[in-house]
Parts: structure tokens; C-alpha cells; sequence
């Protein structure tokens, strides 16, 4: 027996794999990679014997080995390749009892590619009350394996189940049954003498399936295209019949094990049929649906912002210390206007996407997400998407990064390339600094729609909206413009509902929560390094000549004005004014200056950079007068040389609102799009055409208002 | 020709083959086998998708992607 035993947990999808992973590690788990995918793979650790630790790996839900979307394709690239890093030495096929058939197709699969396989019948609670009784003793005769009891949820039986581990990890595989289906051994022997030996099962899974496995390069897929013409090989059919072959045999031994208890109809599953009533109506479904929304919206906008105001002050205090202890050097300013407050800008970020994560994992928990995707399927085809498109969308709102990832779940290439192109659209959390600085410019504080609702709440909600009708927009163009060849197809499970696992959504939102905040902070504290260096410095001696050529002009002012003017024109003559002025030209038409233009340069990596660059910028160019005064206040204090009145009027407030709801600007996001659609082309889309989105609608709403 | 779209809710029918071979495979994985009994459970606002109680759970399939299935 090896030393440390790699252990996947394989089953379909809602039948308690999760759940027994969580029981089995519980806190002994972390989050990695898979090799050449960005999917989450969560690994653990299960203490088997003495000393001995199990790696516990859980691999996303399966129905079969034949992979439908992108996130099944990673089960099968491990199982197919007994070289793969995480090929297991043993699967726990996790079974719900309540559906054993269908749960036992996916179990003969796994088996027959000769991993020896335990199998853990999960849910014999909710079988027994739809009458359903196993006997598990004669199942693990009939199916020649260890079968073990267990209640995945409530972490029953898992002593039971370290058993049946144990000793099929000392017995190894014993099933020498041949497989159920009639295939050529000459093809076979082909394929084995062609790309090494294996047993029958890999040889044809490899056949069937090569196009999708990473395994194989593009000469030894032309070898597989070839083998499949010689033999006539139709992999559709194959499988099919595979598949029926299979469920003949299953029908037989699940026959003799298991038995059917006439219950009352009423009595099964009432809670799902009860509450489905209501969430599947068509008046009160959706109805349920924006009410949750509402909700969702109401936390991560009022409720968060108190602990985000903690936060904020937190950093801005440890800022004053600092400034109030350390030298005042150029390295002291280093630190607090630019490591401190960009970090700080991440950190503020933490509350509202800690409370998305935790609705949307809590919906994805209860079963109520694929209900959401059931009655939004027909309205989202029109545009071009699918039911499944919503859940990207909604989390668009937290982070594009995770939402793009979710597409995953998308069966059809053609649905999923377009969620993934309009899913930026859709205003992520980075954003929301932007439209609540700018909306306090423009919005007055005081004045309500209707005398109920706060006027700046509203601008702020009708961002939201403005974001999500874009999405739909260019959905439906694309839908026009995409040719695609296969269909997009909609079978999934509706899951029975199911209480939430508190730890689990925990866990998801720590996860989460810590991948944003190291993935996005990285950038955000490099650009306000990058940012501060360049507003500090400039080409030659120009920074210097900036104090002499002020003073000269000015020969009268002296103090606090003095020092403002040189702190102006200093931040003009720096690396970062010349690069405003140079873009200032193209952004003219728009309603924006220099010191705009520096924002919109340095927000081309990450926008959440604008508030931050907005503080420097202006703070560079008037430091002295007020070191306590709000981005907000200088901002408004800023006057427009040309007419004299304030810069930050409606035109200009709304024409960048528009730019900042519509433009691609975050790095992170573009590199998520390229590893999903495996090509540069969309991501350069994808920034074209809503950098231009933006450049247009900012242009007009500016001309319109000014 | 009857399918599984034409059912109205509540009422069953015994799955006799598909007419669409991609979907078929789809369909197998997911327990709808020939002789199977559905039930029609749930119908989407706007009459598309469409939900079905098949091998004990749920399952829910667009109406064009239902009329593939043939049933008696």
C-alpha cells in the first residue's frame, strides 16, 4: 500500500460529493490549480490508519465519463490519463441512493477503467422515504466492490467507509468482468500498439473521446480520426449503445437489491413540490426572484458599508500615524500615499464581495439557482443566451473574474462565448467607488424620487440597469453576428431543495474572498507605486523648474496659495502630466482634462485605480491647504479654467459615469476571458468593442448635456 | 407521434425511443430510458422549458428538446 494514497471523490452532480468531502477533511482542505486549468481543486486530507493521511481530492459532478461542458471535460482529462499528476489510486464514487440507477451508470464507468473503486451510497434517508430500501450487502456482491453506508451531511458512516478503503487499497482492483458492451479487440490492439498499452476500456475512451483530452497533440489526433474511418467508428453510437448495454446490466443487479415500498404520492418530495409551486409560477416566480435580488442589493449596499467605513478609517488613521511618526521623506509618501492607500483600496473591496459570495452560494446550496435558470431560459435565448447565463451575470455584479469562470457550466460554445463577452458589462464591485464619488458630485444629496427614495440611490440602482440592458444588447448582436454550427441544449436537474451547509458557504466565501483580494490587490498596490512614481518625477529638471518658474511669475504670493500653485504645476511638469496632456486631445470630446485623462490611463488596468488616482492626483496638486479633506471635496473645489465654474458639472459627471459603466478596463478580466476561449482574439474584442462602447455613449451624453 | 411536449402537467407516459440521436446520449446519462414512466411536473412561464419526474427526480429539458422524446 503506498504512503499517502491519492483518493477522488467522483458522482453526479447533487449527490452529496461535497458534502462527504467536507465531513471526511473537514478543515484539513485547500484550494489549488489543475494543471493548465484555472478550475478550483479542492484537496484534503483524511486520516485512513495509523500515521497514514489519504489525499482527498473533490472533482466537479459527473453523469457520465463523456464530458457535455468545459467543467466535466477536467474529470475526464484525470481518469483518462493514468499519467496525470492527479490520477487516483483509489475513487470513492459517491451514489445517491434515491436514484441509484442512474448514479450506478457513472460507478460501472469509473470502474471498468480499472481504478479501484469504492462506492459510498449516500441519501438512504430521503430513499427510505420514498420507499425505497437497498440491501447494500448484496449490491457490493453483485457489483464485486466494497459498498459503503454513509450520511454524507451529517458524517455518518465514515468509519464504515475508511474500512471498505482500506481494504480495497490492499486487495486493488478485483472486477474482472468484461465490459458490457461489443466493440473490435482488433481496433483495440490498434490503438494500444499505436499510443501505448492500457486496458480496453482507456483504449476506447481515448478513441472517443481525443478531441477533448490534453494528452494527446494534434498528430496524434489525426491518428485517431484515421483508426475511427478505418473501423468505422461512430462515437455518438458507440456511446449510446455503451450506455444502454450498461443499464441493461444495472437493471438486473439493481432488480435484486432493492425494493420498492408503495408510499402515498402526496408524501414524496412535498417540500419541492410545495415550494416549486410558488418559485416556478409565473406571476410569483419571478416576482420571488427580484425580491432576492432586491435583498441581495440592499446588503451589499447598505449593510456593507459598515464595515467598509470601519475599514476605511482604519487605513486612513494607520495613514496619519505613519505621516505623524516617520521623517517626511519621498520614501514616507511612498509608503502611505501609495503602498498604504492602494492597499487600502483593495482591503474596502473585502465586505461587499464577502456578502455576494455568501447569496450566491447560498442560492447554488438550496437548489434555488437552477429554478432561477428554469424560468429566466426563455427570455435570456432571445438575446442570445441561455438560463444558465444568469448566474454569470449575476455575479458580474461582485467580479467578472469568477463570473467568467462560472460559464464553465455552459453547454453550448456558442451561449457560453457570448456570456462570456457581455459578462463585463454587467457593474462589478470595482466600479461601485467610482459611481458613488461621482454620483455624490452630481446627484444633490437631499432630493428623493417621489419624496420616498433617496435620488442618489436611484442614479445608483439605474447604473445596475443601464449595465444589464447593455449586456442583453450586445448579446443579441452577437447572437446575429455568431455563426455557430452545434445547437445549445437545456437538460439538467431541477435538485430537490436542500438546507444550506453553513460551513460550506463559509468556506466558499473565504475562498473566494481571499482570491480576489491577492489577485486583484497585486495590481491595484503595483499601479499606485507605478502612479506615485510618475506624478512624482519628471523629464529633466522639469519638477524643479516648476517651483522657480512659479515663484517668478508670481512674485506676490507667498504661503499656503504659493504652495498649492507649485504643487500644481510640479504634478503638470511630471512623467504623469505629460502623459495626461498627450491623450487630453481624444478625450476632449468627451468632457475630459489632463488630470481626468491620468485616471483613464492608469484605470486601463484595473478601474478600481480611479478613486485612488483621483486622491493622488489631487492631493499632489493641493496637499497643504486641507490634508483631511474627502477625494469628494477636492473634486468639487475643482474649477474649470475655461469657464469658470466648477469642472465636475452634470455633462461631465454623466459622460464619465457612461465611459467608467461601459469601458473594459481591468487586466484580470481580459486574461480570464483568453484562458476560457483559449485565443487573443476575444479578449481584444471584447476590449474593443466596449472601450469603443464606451467612447461613443460618453460622447454623446456629453454633447447632449453640455 | 405523441412526446413528452405534448404531455399536460400531471399527466404520464412511458418513454418509447428518441427521434434525435445527439440528444439521446444526453438524455440516457441523465435515466430516461426506454420504458421509463414521466411525469409531466412543471411547465415555465412562457410555456418553454419544461420539467419532468423521471427515475425519481426532477428533470427539466427545453420543448423542442422534450418533443425528441417519443412516448406512449
Amino acid at each position: 500500500m503506498k504512503k499517502s494514497p491519492k483518493i477522488a471523490l467522483i458522482g453526479n452532480p447533487n449527490a452529496g460529493k461535497s458534502s462527504l468531502f467536507n465531513s471526511l477533511t473537514g478543515l484539513r482542505q485547500k484550494t489549488g490549480n489543475f494543471p493548465g486549468v484555472t478550475m478550483d481543486k479542492l484537496i484534503g486530507k483524511w486520516k485512513l490508519e495509523a500515521g497514514d493521511d489519504a489525499e482527498i481530492l473533490d472533482l466537479p459532478g459527473i453523469y457520465s465519463i463523456y464530458p457535455k461542458s468545459v467543467d466535466e471535460q477536467v474529470v475526464i482529462n484525470i481518469l483518462a490519463n493514468p499519467q496525470h499528476p492527479d490520477y487516483p489510486d483509489l475513487a470513492i464514487v459517491v451514489a445517491d441512493a434515491s436514484n441509484l440507477k442512474r448514479n450506478l451508470l457513472l460507478f460501472s464507468q469509473v470502474r471498468d477503467l480499472g481504478i479501484p473503486t469504492v462506492l459510498a451510497l449516500n441519501m438512504i434517508d430521503v430513499a427510505e422515504n420514498q420507499g425505497i430500501v437497498i440491501n447494500s450487502v448484496k449490491l457490493a456482491r453483485e457489483l464485486n466492490v466494497e459498498v459503503a453506508e454513509v450520511n454524507a451531511k451529517k458524517g455518518i458512516g465514515l468509519n464504515g467507509l475508511r474500512l471498505a478503503v482500506n481494504k480495497t487499497l490492499e486487495t486493488g482492483f478485483n472486477s474482472n468482468d468484461s465490459l458490457p458492451m461489443e466493440y473490435s479487440s482488433e481496433m483495440v490492439d490498434e490503438i494500444k500498439d499505436t499510443y501505448g498499452d492500457t486496458d480496453d476500456y482507456h483504449a476506447l475512451l481515448w478513441l472517443s473521446e481525443h478531441d477533448n483530452l490534453k494528452q494527446f497533440d494534434a498528430q496524434q489526433r489525426i491518428g485517431f480520426d484515421k483508426i475511427q474511418e478505418k473501423y468505422g467508428w461512430n462515437t455518438q453510437n458507440a456511446q449510446s449503445k455503451e450506455t444502454m448495454a450498461r443499464y441493461a446490466q444495472l437493471n438486473e443487479i439493481v432488480d435484486n437489491c432493492l425494493h420498492e415500498m408503495p408510499v402515498e404520492e402526496e408524501a414524496t418530495n412535498s417540500w419541492t413540490d410545495r415550494l416549486d409551486k410558488v418559485f416556478l409560477h409565473r406571476f410569483w416566480g419571478y416576482f420571488v426572484f427580484l425580491g432576492i435580488l432586491f435583498i441581495m442589493f440592499q446588503a451589499i449596499f447598505t449593510w456593507a458599508t459598515y464595515p467598509m467605513d470601519l475599514i476605511d478609517g482604519g487605513v486612513a488613521s494607520l495613514n496619519e500615524f505613519l505621516k505623524s511618526q516617520l521623517p517626511a521623506t519621498k520614501l514616507t509618501d511612498l509608503l502611505t500615499d501609495g503602498l498604504i492607500a492602494g492597499i487600502g483600496g483593495v482591503l474596502i473591496f473585502i465586505p461587499q464581495i464577502a456578502f455576494l459570495f455568501l447569496f450566491i452560494s447560498l442560492l447554488e446550496e438550496t437548489g434555488y439557482m437552477s429554478r432561477v435558470m428554469f424560468i429566466m431560459d426563455k427570455l435570456m435565448r432571445r438575446f442570445g443566451l441561455n438560463g444558465k447565463s444568469v448566474v454569470p451575470l449575476i455575479s458580474g455584479v461582485a467580479c467578472a473574474v469568477p463570473a467568467i469562470m462560472s460559464t464553465r457550466s455552459i453547454g453550448s460554445w456558442k451561449d457560453r462565448l457570448i456570456t462570456i463577452m457581455v459578462t463585463p458589462l454587467m457593474s462589478c464591485s470595482a466600479r461601485l467607488p467610482i459611481y458613488t464619488v461621482l454620483i455624490a458630485l452630481i446627484v444633490p444629496e437631499k432630493s428623493t424620487l417621489f419624496g420616498i427614495f433617496n435620488l442618489q440611490g436611484v442614479a445608483l440602482f439605474a447604473m445596475y440597469l443601464l449595465g444589464f440592458f447593455m449586456a442583453l444588447i450586445s448579446a443579441w448582436v452577437m447572437k446575429l453576428l455568431l455563426k455557430a454550427k452545434e445547437r445549445s441544449y437545456f437538460i439538467m436537474e431541477l435538485p430537490s431543495y436542500k438546507g444550506p451547509r453553513f460551513a460550506h458557504v463559509m468556506l466558499t466565501i473565504w475562498n473566494s474572498t481571499k482570491a480576489f483580494v491577492f489577485e486583484a490587490g497585486k495590481i491595484i498596490v503595483a499601479i499606485s507605486i507605478v502612479l506615485w512614481v510618475l506624478a512624482s518625477y519628471g523629464p529633466g529638471d522639469s519638477i524643479e523648474q516648476a517651483e522657480i518658474t512659479v515663484k517668478s511669475q508670481n512674485p506676490t504670493l507667498s504661503g499656503i496659495e504659493l504652495d498649492n500653485k507649485i504643487a500644481a504645476q510640479k504634478l503638470e511638469n511630471s512623467y504623469a502630466g505629460h502623459f495626461g496632456k498627450f491623450i487630453e486631445p481624444i478625450i476632449k470630446p468627451l468632457g475630459y482634462d489632463w488630470k481626468i485623462g491620468i485616471a483613464l490611463i492608469t484605470s486601463f488596468a484595473a478601474r478600481e485605480v480611479f478613486v485612488g488616482t483621483m486622491s493622488t492626483i489631487y492631493s499632489l496638486g493641493g496637499e497643504v491647504e486641507d490634508e483631511s479633506s474627502t477625494v469628494m471635496n477636492r473634486m468639487r473645489a475643482e474649477i474649470n479654467p475655461e469657464t469658470g465654474k466648477p469642472l465636475y458639472d452634470t455633462a461631465l459627471g454623466f459622460s464619465l459615469l457612461i465611459f467608467y459603466a461601459f469601458a473594459m478596463q481591468c487586466m484580470s478580466t481580459l486574461a480570464t476571458t483568453y484562458r476560457e476561449t483559449k485565443s487573443w482574439k476575444y479578449p481584444a474584442i471584447q476590449f474593443f468593442y466596449m472601450t469603443g462602447l464606451a467612447y461613443v455613449s460618453a460622447f454623446i451624453v456629453y454633447q447632449l448635456l453640455s | 407521434m405523441k412526446t413528452i411536449a405534448d404531455l399536460k402537467i400531471g399527466e404520464r407516459g412511458i418513454i418509447v425511443n428518441f427521434t434525435d440521436e445527439i440528444l439521446s446520449l444526453k438524455l440516457l446519462e441523465m435515466g430516461c430510458l426506454p420504458g421509463t414512466q414521466v411525469t409531466m411536473t412543471h411547465i415555465a412561464p412562457f410555456g418553454d422549458p419544461i420539467a419532468v419526474k423521471v427515475s425519481g427526480y426532477i428533470l427539466s429539458m427545453r420543448k423542442d428538446e422534450a418533443s425528441s422524446i417519443v412516448v406512449a
